[in-house]
């Protein structure tokens, strides 16, 4: 008998009915996009050629996703097995948010009907960091997949297979580990290549995909204590928080590591003077600062740590910083010249809030029907 | 210290660090054997648009109206309709030709032709390339997956994306030499350098040009000097005219690794709105950190083969694992 098991609550729900609204809001300007073209949802122009479609969907969102890729590190490679029960969802979380930054990805290319041509090795361009990105994003969504899927092999109980599949999953979970810390490093490369446009604070050139990766292993450990905390609040089931005590730990390891880098990065360069400058820039930098700061601060108490809601505040922030500073860098501070700007329009924000909303209907279902959380408390 | 000092400043910093750095470290690509350019002297610019006009007859596109008036073309910036234009600077009173204060000047605004085209490295699909030759740099849609990674990675937002069509695609500047117009390999000068009155817009080889601007800039104020016009291998004529005050500075002979279509000005490039570049083009430190990383797809194999087995070691130690 497998020691997880689905979650045996109603599917159709008051929130799930509100989030299938906003999801067919979202599809209405989607279909908007397709027939019209995308400048009649987005607000995009020439200046500023990526919105919140890249920037949310993408960037921030694979991000977001990473929690399977941090724990596989911890579990798989640190041969931390006792942070087990905590895989499975964070599976399932990281496949949905890698699938659907993959989708906002295609709905965001405006020559989408070509889009194999990144497949195609004689269109390759080997120079370009998109190319790397877009591959390895699509391998590890397959990778993903496989991964989970012994989880819905289990509940149809095809036997035989799932037995070949536990054999070789080693190697796909090594995958796993390798591809987002190829194409997350990648997405910090792709900020060196925008060059001026990018706010100095955020220009870090070559120290860019150390950055990115550590930023997306913090959002990645930050959603996955976030979420055993709030579906032990919930869905009222047994709180995991001794476990997730021990996670922070390692935790403060990686924020101290990033802080460190990236103050060091700004003064050896001599931007300092930039984070007090009473610009834009300035207090995005400090607002984000404080954003790290303060999950290090309650992390490092022993007494708050113990207490499951101040982990769940620390992993918020945590989230928030780790979103902020990738928004800031594309996004918020970016600056492509005098005579540009961008704020996204009500149809652009509605199609990414609809794309979140299929993302949460989909986990709600599938932990649900699926054997997904870890069985605490045998019934 | 402004955003803008800050960038210009650290790029050199930068050029040096990583010169010292990595051993597949690339530096900024050479101009292209022949390479074929364009110089625009600002100061001979006298804001007739007829570049503008002429280049939206050669490549098929419609003249922007100014109310309802369309024999003029009206176009503010560029757009998927406006390959160039020609913007005005204006300080003050505006009166005084090539003055910073209270001045007006002329501005060219179209492709660059990087030497090392940003737009080119960023492309996932090579959809952007340099002809090894002549060193332009073209467009191909049917390669285009239109992720717009181009507008974003040039550094002077030239690539045009048709938001307002369903099925759009990357507009820009292919020098008058994209298939089916081919203007260049026939032998003739680009659209925009036949119509200058004034040879504001000069065609010819990137060598000759940047001879012929960096002879204005030994010129002194006032003295009178012989002005081509059209093709500076065959000038179509030639007219006298004072010299100005000339910036001792062409734009595009070293920014960013250079472009094929340099500016010369008497008023300084930034209030002209160029970047704010360095001499190391952001392309070169993109990919040397990339291919440093990865060193093609030997790195992330050897990951592979080691990650696999740490991952092997540990999940044979709860019989198969049950993730
Ligand atoms: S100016 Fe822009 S579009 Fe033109 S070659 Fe340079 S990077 Fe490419
Ligand atoms: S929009 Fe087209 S040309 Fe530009 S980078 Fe993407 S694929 Fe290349
Ligand atoms: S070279 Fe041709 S396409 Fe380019 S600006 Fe001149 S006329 Fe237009």
């Amino acid at each position: 008998m497998s020691e997880h098991q689905a979650l045996k609550r109603p599917i159709i729900t008051l929130p799930f009915i509100l989030l299938a609204a906003v999801a067919l809001v979202g599809l209405y300007f989607l279909a908007i996009r397709f027939t019209s073209g995308m400048g009649f949802v987005t607000n995009l122009n020439s200046g500023y050629a990526w919105g919140i479609w890249v920037v949310y969907d993408v960037i921030v969102g694979t991000a977001l996703a990473c929690g399977g890729y941090a724990l596989a590190i911890t579990v798989y490679v640190l041969n931390k097995g006792e942070y087990h029960p905590l895989i499975r969802p964070a599976l399932l979380a990281s496949l949905l948010g890698y699938a659907l930054g993959g989708l906002g990805a295609f709905i965001d290319m405006g020559r989408w009907w070509q889009f194999y041509n990144i497949f195609l090795p004689w269109h390759m361009n080997f120079n370009s960091v998109m190319l790397e990105v877009g591959l390895c994003v699509a391998t590890y969504i397959l990778v993903l997949f496989i991964e989970f899927s012994p989880t819905l092999l289990e509940k149809t109980g095809a036997k035989g297979l799932l037995k070949t599949l536990n054999k070789v999953l080693f190697f796909f979970i090594a995958l796993g580990v390798l591809l987002p810390t190829m194409h997350q490093s990648s997405l910090g490369s792709m900020l060196i290549a925008m060059g001026h446009k990018v706010h100095p604070l955020w220009q870090s050139l070559h120290i860019q995909p150390l950055l990115a990766v550590l930023t997306a292993l913090i959002m990645g450990f930050a959603v996955v204590v976030f979420e055993a905390s709030f579906t032990a609040v919930g869905f009222r089931r047994p709180s995991e928080t001794p476990l997730l005590t021990r996670l922070s730990k390692g935790i403060i390891w990686l924020m101290g590591l990033y802080l460190i880098i990236r103050f060091v990065e700004i003064i050896l360069r001599g931007k300092l003077g930039l984070i007090f400058a009473g610009d834009l820039g300035s207090w995005m930098f400090l607002l984000e600062t404080i954003l790290f700061v303060f999950p290090l601060f309650v992390l490092l108490s022993p007494s708050l740590r113990q207490r499951g809601h101040y982990l769940l505040y620390a992993a918020v922030s945590m989230l928030f910083a780790g979103s902020l500073y990738r928004f800031n860098a594309f996004l918020i501070t970016y600056d492509p010249g005098p005579g540009y700007s961008y704020f996204p329009s009500v149809s652009e924000i509605m199609v990414t809030a609809g794309v979140v909303a299929i993302e949460i209907m989909a986990y709600l279902f599938l932990v649900k029907k699926f054997p997904v959380l870890h069985n605490a408390d045998p019934a | 210290m402004k955003r803008r000092d800050f960038l210009k400043a650290s790029l050199g910093g930068t050029a040096a660090l990583l010169s010292s750095g990595a051993a597949d470290a690339r530096g900024n690509l050479e101009p292209a054997e022949d390479a074929i350019g364009m110089l625009f002297d600002s100061t001979l610019c006298i804001g007739c648009k007829a570049c503008v006009s002429k280049c939206k007859e050669v490549n098929g596109m419609p003249p922007v109206a100014m109310e309802d008036e369309t024999q003029y073309d009206a176009a503010r910036d560029l757009s998927p309709q406006t390959l160039n234009v020609i913007k005005a600077y204006m300080e003050g009173v505006g009166t005084h030709k090539d003055q910073a204060i209270d001045g007006f000047a002329f501005e060219k605004r179209s492709c660059m032709h990087c030497v090392d085209p940003g737009c080119v490295s960023v492309c996932p699909v090579t959809a952007l390339r340099r002809h090894p030759k002549t060193g332009i740099v073209t467009y191909h849609a049917d390669a285009c997956i239109g992720c717009r990674t181009c507008m974003v990675g040039c550094p002077y937002n030239v690539p045009q994306f048709d938001y307002d069509n369903p099925f759009g695609q990357i507009h820009k500047c292919q020098m008058c030499n994209q298939a089916g117009v081919e203007r260049v390999d026939k032998g003739m000068m680009t659209g925009c350098a036949e119509v200058c009155p004034t040879g504001a817009t000069l065609f010819g080889s990137r060598k000759a040009l940047l001879e012929e601007a960096q002879r204005r800039m030994t010129l002194s104020a006032g003295e009178i000097y012989n002005y081509p016009r059209g093709d500076i291998r065959k000038p179509e004529s030639h007219h006298e005219k004072q010299v100005p005050a000339y910036q001792k500075h062409i734009w595009g002979e070293k920014e960013a690794g250079g472009t094929n279509v340099m500016h010369i000005s008497a008023i300084a490039f930034d209030k002209l709105g160029m970047p704010p570049l360095g001499e190391r083009s952001y392309a070169s430190i993109s990919e040397t950190v990339q291919h440093t990383l990865y060193k093609y797809l030997a790195l992330p194999a050897v990951a592979l083969a080691g990650l696999t087995f740490v991952v092997r070691r540990n999940t044979s130690d709860d019989e198969g694992g049950d993730s």
